[in-house]
This record gives structure tokens, sequence and C-alpha cells, in this order.
């Protein structure tokens, strides 16, 4: 019934290569995935380069634009502005995350990745690993226009290089739940869709105006969502002395807040991400 | 030695579809195993399992003689995969992306270098290696994802459709590829939808269909299996097509299969020579001259569509105007091949 063929018994080594002894550690495979998706992002300027472009210009809109229309107790607009978009970014990073992490699905690349002797958890924190590095980027260069355009702070060193540590970590958290969204949806026009779903969360928040403004309905949720506590907590590190009488509590109120935010997203996201990895 | 694969019972159930059903296989160690099969019959689920990415509901599974339920990263080290969507990485280059692999099957840096550099002159890729691989060519992209697969030097390369979408050229250039893998002793489980490509590559064919084996073999054993020969007709005068085919169906043991572009009609016969004479006496009787007519072995093409009611590269749902036919088999229309 079979058909023996002569080889069978001497079984010719394929190639000359080593055949691998011993799985890929968690962190090689953590950094080797990170630095593909990286380098996929990096070496694709028109597309990197185009987002930036997109955030400088939507700072200039509001800054210029609608900036004269609104009032901030008492900051000038451009000192509440640059932090609250420095905030935001943390989540449009996030939608980005989605849809690359869809993309990686749909091509397959995932498949290769989870058919090599790697720690499944590995190939998820690759991914977050990578996009937190390009949400780091993204912060820093809207920071820079930021202070090209003005933004001025009093806040000591320590303060400002707080509320960076605070937006890579919420960059991190967030993260987690972006990944687990883009796989949910499979291809990245879809995740292009639930993506949308993060304006609710900039603009019902504290970022470009004053929670004040709204109405009281809209307060509530405004005024209690993640993204609000991530931003309140970095304007009140770089408002330095105006933070207290400005937003009505200290750095410290804020980023504890910020901190269980993302704890609770990591605690919940992370492992859910992590399943989809798994076999099915 | 056990075999290279060992396949028995598995079922898979997606929501509504039933993918895999009781599929059973063996694939011998130093050859190429082809799994044939129309869209949807269940290759892809099967090789996925196999791959480790899915896990059976039921059924057992070994390769290389590891349990792939219980064991999948000891399975995962012996496995290389190619899947139908090249999965290399565009922005970087064609070395980088295999040097990345290597890494992730536990190689050092140096190590992943050499194992790249053997395999990027294996395929005739070093040339190329240091270019980003958007700019390669599709067949030069499946090139690489083959590539990516064999940095582990695996004992079992899975191929899932490997040549799906390549043009003819780069499709003999893979195939040229894969043979001198098997040539050098690595084996081979590869899913197709071409049937000549299953004939090119494979010693062993396994034909499967909603998610079974329903028939398995080397291709000159399946190309036997039916014990069915065809009568090939070919009329001189289009018009006379119809009143031919009236006078040949009765002789086949299936309804005839017509492609009128060439003029030709093929008679499934169960009683070879004997009905050839038949075939010329019917037409012969009612006049109607033929430029040719010929008795030949049924192709791998042909015992597909007997055995499964369809044709191999066509889409599903062959049947959907076949109120009137009698028979699953009369509805089948041959599919104008190239």
């Amino acid at each position: 019934m079979t058909t023996v063929n002569p080889t069978v018994e001497t079984p010719i080594r394929t190639l000359d290569l080593p055949r691998p002894t011993h799985a890929a550690g968690a962190l090689t495979t953590t950094l080797g995935v990170a630095r593909r998706t990286v380098l996929r992002n990096v070496r694709n300027p028109q597309v990197f380069i185009l987002g930036m472009v997109q955030g400088a210009m939507f700072l200039l809109i509001f800054r210029y634009v609608f900036g004269g229309a609104i009032t901030t107790n008492g900051v000038r607009y451009v000192d509440f502005l640059v932090p609250g978009f420095v905030g935001t970014g943390v989540l449009f990073s996030g939608m980005t995350a989605s849809i690359g992490a869809a993309g990686d699905l749909e091509e397959g690349f995932f498949d290769r990745l989870r058919s090599l002797p790697v720690p499944r958890v590995a190939i998820a924190a690759g991914r977050v690993l990578a996009d937190t590095v390009l949400a780091t980027i993204g912060l820093t260069v809207t920071t820079l226009v930021g202070f090209a355009m003005g933004f001025r702070t009093s806040a000591p060193l320590g303060g400002l290089l707080l509320a960076v540590a605070l937006c890579v970590f919420a960059a991190f958290a967030f993260t987690w739940l972006f990944v687990l969204l883009g796989l949910i949806a499979g291809n990245p026009q879809a995740a292009q869709s639930l993506g949308l779903l993060v304006f609710p969360f900039t603009f019902v928040s504290s970022a470009f105006v004053p929670v004040e403004s709204m109405p009281g309905w809209m307060q509530a949720f405004a005024r209690n969502q993640p993204l609000t506590q991530i931003v309140s907590a970095v304007r009140a590190f770089t408002l330095g002395d105006d933070a207290q009488r400005v937003l009505g509590h200290s750095a410290g109120y804020f980023a504890t807040r910020s901190l269980v935010w993302c704890a609770l997203f990591i605690v919940v996201f992370a492992p859910l991400a992590a399943r989809r990895y798994q076999r099915g | 030695m056990p075999p290279i694969l060992e396949a028995h019972g598995l079922t898979k159930r997606f929501k509504t579809t039933q993918a895999l059903d009781g599929l059973d296989l063996t694939a011998e160690r130093g050859q190429v195993t082809a799994i044939l099969g129309p869209n949807g019959a269940g290759k892809t689920t099967f090789i996925r399992m196999v791959a480790t990415l899915l896990l059976p509901d039921e059924g057992t599974l070994t390769v290389a003689g590891i349990d792939a339920i219980k064991e999948p990263d000891r399975v995962r080290r012996a496995i290389g995969l190619a899947g139908q969507s090249a999965a290399v990485e565009g922005a970087m280059s064609g070395r980088e992306n295999l040097e990345l692999v290597g890494r992730l099957f536990g190689h050092d840096a140096r190590q992943a270098k050499a194992s790249a550099n053997v395999v990027l002159d294996l395929l005739g890729l070093t040339e190329s290696a240091d270019r980003l691989v958007r700019t390669y060519s599709g067949g030069m992209r499946r090139k690489l994802d083959l590539g990516a697969s064999l940095v582990g030097a695996p004992e079992l390369l899975l191929l899932d459709e490997p040549t799906t979408g390549l043009d003819p050229r780069s499709r003999n250039d893979l195939w040229d590829a894969i043979r001198d893998l098997v040539a050098a002793g690595t084996d081979v489980l590869l899913t197709t939808q071409y049937l000549d490509e299953a004939d090119q590559l494979a010693a062993r064919i396994a034909i499967i269909d909603h998610g079974k084996v329903i028939a398995d073999g080397t291709p000159d054993e399946l190309k036997s299996l039916a014990g069915i020969d065809v009568v090939q007709v070919h009329v001189a005068d289009p018009a006379d097509l119809d009143r031919a085919i009236a006078a040949l169906a009765p002789l086949g043991c299936e309804a005839p299969r017509v492609d009128r572009p060439t003029r030709s009609i093929a008679v499934p016969v169960e009683k070879g020579s004997a009905q050839l004479l038949e075939a010329v006496r019917a037409l012969d009787a009612i006049d109607l001259p033929v430029s040719d007519i010929g008795l030949r072995r049924a192709t791998l093409d042909e015992v597909f569509l007997s055995l499964t009611g369809r044709p191999a590269e066509a889409e599903p749902d062959p049947g959907a105007n076949g109120s009137a036919a009698p028979t699953d088999r009369s509805r089948r229309r041959r599919r104008a091949a190239a």
C-alpha cells in the first residue's frame, strides 16, 4: 500500500543547515517581532511622515483656528492644548496598532510566527512593544511641534520626564486593547472602522476644551474617562505651580488615577490579546 | 522510523461548517504527498492543523512521530510552513527576513546569517538578497517565503497552495525549487487545487472532499482507479456536435463532456476498445464525419471529476441550475481547460 522510497533508511539532511535544538527565548522573539514591526513603519516613510504631518496640522488648526474661541481658566490655550494633544496621541497610535495587527493576521505573518517554536505570548508582546516604540516617536514629534508653536512650561525637568513616562506607559497599556480589537476585526479595513471608536474618547475629554463647557450629562463621562485622567496628569506635570488652581487637583492625584486605568487595561486586555495567539 | 505524518479520524467544525469530517491520512517519508481538493474541501484546515495552528475537535495527529496535539512545540521544530499568502515582510530585505526567522528558530546571529546565505543561494536569490522585498516580483516573494520555511531545516515542509496566483513561468520556477528540495531529502506535504501540480510534484496524492480523503494513491493508481477509459472524438463540423453527443451518450458510463470551442467530446467508458468500435459504428450509422477519434486513459482531471462530482479548479456550487438533471453527474460541464 505504501510507496517506500530508498532514501527512507538514510535520512539525508535537507540542506546543510543546523537543525534547531531549542526554541528561541521570549526575549529574542519579542525583540525580533518588534524590530520587524518598527522597520515596517519606519521604512514606509510616506505613511509614517504623513501621520506626523497630519498630527501637526491638527495641532495648528486647534491652536490658531479654534483656540481663540476657547477660554481655559487663565492658562494660555497653547499650554492647555499641547498636553491634550500628546495624550490623545496615545489613542491615535493605538488605532494604527490595531490596523497593523489586523494586517499581520490577514497577510499570514502571524501564522508564520505561530508555526515557529517560539513562546506564544512573545509574539503578542513583540507587536505591543513595537507599537509602544512607534507611539513614543509620535509623542516626541508632537511635543517638539508643540514647542515650536509656542508651548512653554515652567515645570522642572523631572516633572516633564514623568509626563513622558506616563504617556509611554499609557501607550503600552492601551495597545493591548487595540491589538485585541485588530485581531477581532481580522482585516485592516474592519480594524479602521472599529478604530473610529476612539473619536468619542478623544473629543469628549478635557484634551481640547475644558470639561466645564460641556452639557452636564456629558461632563460626567468626560471627567471620568481614562483619557481625561492621562491628559490632566500630563497637564498637571507641565503647568507646574498653576496646576492645582486650574485643575483642582495635584499631579499625583491624576497620575495615580491614570496608572490605575493603565493597570486595569493591561490586566484585562493583555491576556485576551495573548489568547488570540493560541491554537484555535 | 515512523511515517512523517499520521492522521486518524480528524474532525473540525467551524460554527456551521464541518471543515474536517473524519480525515485519515498517512504520509511516508522520502516523498511529496499532495492533498488535492476543491475550494472548501478542508485542505487548508488540515494543513493548519499539521502546522499546529489549529486543534482538531477529535482524532489523532502525529508529525515525525511526535504527537501534534500534546507536544506542539516539538512539532514546530520539525516543520516549516509556507502559506497561501507569502508571509514575508516587504519593508525588510530578503536577507533580513530569513535572518529573522533563523533567530526565531533559536539560531544565534552568526548561525542565522549563515543559514540565510545557504537558503538564498539554494533559491537563486543571492543577487536580490539585499533589496527590500516590496520590490520583488510575486514569484520571488513566494520563493523567499519558501526559503523562510527552510531556514529551520525542517523534516517536513508544509506548502499551502504554493503556486496559487502565480504566472506559469514563476510556477515552473517554484516547482523546480520544490523538486530540488525533495531530491535533497526533504519531505513535503502540499495542498493544491491544480491537478497538474499534484501530477508534476507528488509521488502520492490524497483527494479530499467534504473534509475526508475519498481516494489516495500514486498518480498512476488514481488514473486507473475508476477503471475508466475515455473515447475522445473531434467532429469536423461544429454543427454536428449535438447529433454526435446524442449518438455517443448511450455508450458512456457517465455523461459525455463537451468542449464546444475545440469541437471535442469525451465519453467515459468502462469496456475500453470494444466501446471505441461501438462509437465508430454509431457515428458511421448517422453518417457523421469526424476529424479524429481515439481511446485514451482518463486524466487526473477526469478522475477527480468522477470522484467529487465537480471540477477541481472551478468555483464551488457547480449545479446551481440543474433542476432537470436526474443525477449530480450528468449536470457537470467540463470547464474549458487550457
